[in-house]
């Protein structure tokens, strides 16, 4: 329990370790501490950051989602409706093309009747005058009797 | 000193020799104060240990990196932290030099503490066998390494003082306070303000030491047990060696606590007006 120089040795030898400490020992552990602290801070609000987009894009795939079903709906309620439509012109349209086709062919019909009845008409009216001919050979002179005979043919 | 046929005198001798620091004079220091005399073995051990805490806290500053901390960094910056919190809640200033100081003094008693672990005859004994005939290894437990930091200490309230009150607003501290701002009582705020600083800078040290010497001297009267080479005196100096070592341990840590803590407390007064 003497007292003597080593106290102020002792004192000295404080302050140098002092002094050593906070230049060399402190300021490097402090800044990585900080810098830690710091990383660790960025990468909670990261993920923060990451959950709150996840909810957004959740938000937005239900309503993309829900856009989809709705405009396929639209779609096929209008494919549904176009159709129909077409379905009713063809059908209309084949009526028409059956309708003119009939008509066509009543028309051709009519024609072709007309023409086999002048084709007859014709060769009747040969017949008759040939009949009438054979007959009337001896008695009936065509040239003078041409305009009985026309009025003959188109009696037919 | 450990024969087995020892009297209570070469017990007392023991003591006394291992009690005895080694000087530069070479003999045993017989006034109460004598500035001319130096204890070698003082001064080797703290520097030492203050030299070996600064290295392991350097090699830990040198790799500390914001990452993934090793085993090493992680126990420094537990330190660090710790050492950051106490003196922040305490002292409300410019901390550059004061947390570094308190970090200083926390590893460095702990080291030195930490000297009282080894067996008191081991570092004594090699010693003797390079004709060292004197010799204490626990910093800590001698008055001048104790006082001598916690002189250190109350410069650094001096400076302290004066650095955040100005010299003549610490003046009119010493002289207004705790009493109050009256000539009458100037000379009694006077006197209690000496005996403060008096009694917080003894305290401080003698605290560190006694604490530090009566574990000393423990050891020392349970290595004497074992040394009367008995069953009795053997088993009794495991026992009581493993005990007291094992509650040393909180001594150890506890005083180098103490000693911080008081340390930012006197320094964080510094930074309050009365």
């Amino acid at each position: 329990m003497n007292l003597n120089a080593t106290l102020f040795a002792q004192l000295a030898v404080f302050f140098v370790l002092a002094w050593f400490t906070m230049r060399f020992v402190w300021p490097p552990i402090m800044k990585a501490l900080d810098e830690r602290a710091g990383k660790i801070a960025d990468g909670l609000a990261a993920a923060d950051k990451a959950k709150a987009d996840l909810v957004h894009a959740e938000k937005k795939a239900a309503e993309e989602l829900r856009h989809a079903r709705e405009s396929a709906a639209e779609f096929r309620s209008g494919a549904e409706k176009q159709a129909a439509q077409l379905l009713e012109e063809a059908r209309t349209e084949a009526a028409r093309v059956v309708s003119a086709a009939r008509e066509a062919a009543q028309a051709e019909a009519g024609v072709a009747a007309q023409r086999a009845k002048e084709a007859l008409r014709e060769q009747v009216a040969l017949l008759a005058v040939a009949g009438a001919e054979k007959i009337l050979r001896k008695e009936i002179n065509p040239l003078a009797h041409a305009e009985l005979l026309s009025q003959l043919k188109s009696e037919l | 000193m450990s024969s087995s046929t020892e009297n209570a005198p070469a017990a007392g001798d023991y003591i006394v020799h291992h009690l005895t620091h080694l000087t530069n004079t070479g003999h045993k220091q017989t006034a109460v104060i004598d500035w001319t005399i130096i204890n070698v073995d003082t001064l080797f051990w703290s520097v030492s240990m203050g030299v070996l805490a600064i290295i392991i806290m350097v090699i830990a500053a040198r790799r500390a990196t914001s990452g993934v901390p090793g085993r090493l960094q992680g126990a420094v910056e537990m330190l660090v932290e710790m050492v950051e919190t106490q003196s922040k809640a305490i002292v409300h200033g410019d901390r550059r030099f004061i947390a570094p100081v308190a970090l200083t003094v926390f590893v460095w008693i702990l080291f030195m503490n930490a000297l009282d672990f080894l067996p008191v005859d081991l570092l004594p004994r090699i010693a003797e066998l390079f004709g060292v005939h004197y010799q204490r290894i626990v910093p800590t437990a001698d008055l001048n390494g104790a006082l001598g930091m916690s002189l250190g200490v109350l410069l650094l309230c001096l400076y302290y003082n004066i650095k955040i009150k100005g010299f003549g607003g610490w003046v009119h501290e010493l002289f207004t306070a705790p009493f109050g701002n009256h000539p009458l009582l100037y000379p009694v705020n006077f006197v209690m303000q000496m005996i403060e600083f008096i009694a917080k800078t003894v305290s401080h040290g003698m605290r560190l030491f006694g604490n530090m010497y009566a574990g000393e001297l423990v050891f020392m009267l349970i290595a004497l047990m074992g040394s009367t080479a008995t069953a009795l005196g053997f088993f009794g100096h495991v026992v009581a060696g493993s005990i007291w070592a094992i509650f040393h341990i909180l001594i150890v840590v506890l005083q180098a606590f103490i000693f911080m803590m008081l340390t930012l407390v006197y320094i964080g007064q510094a930074h309050e007006s009365h």
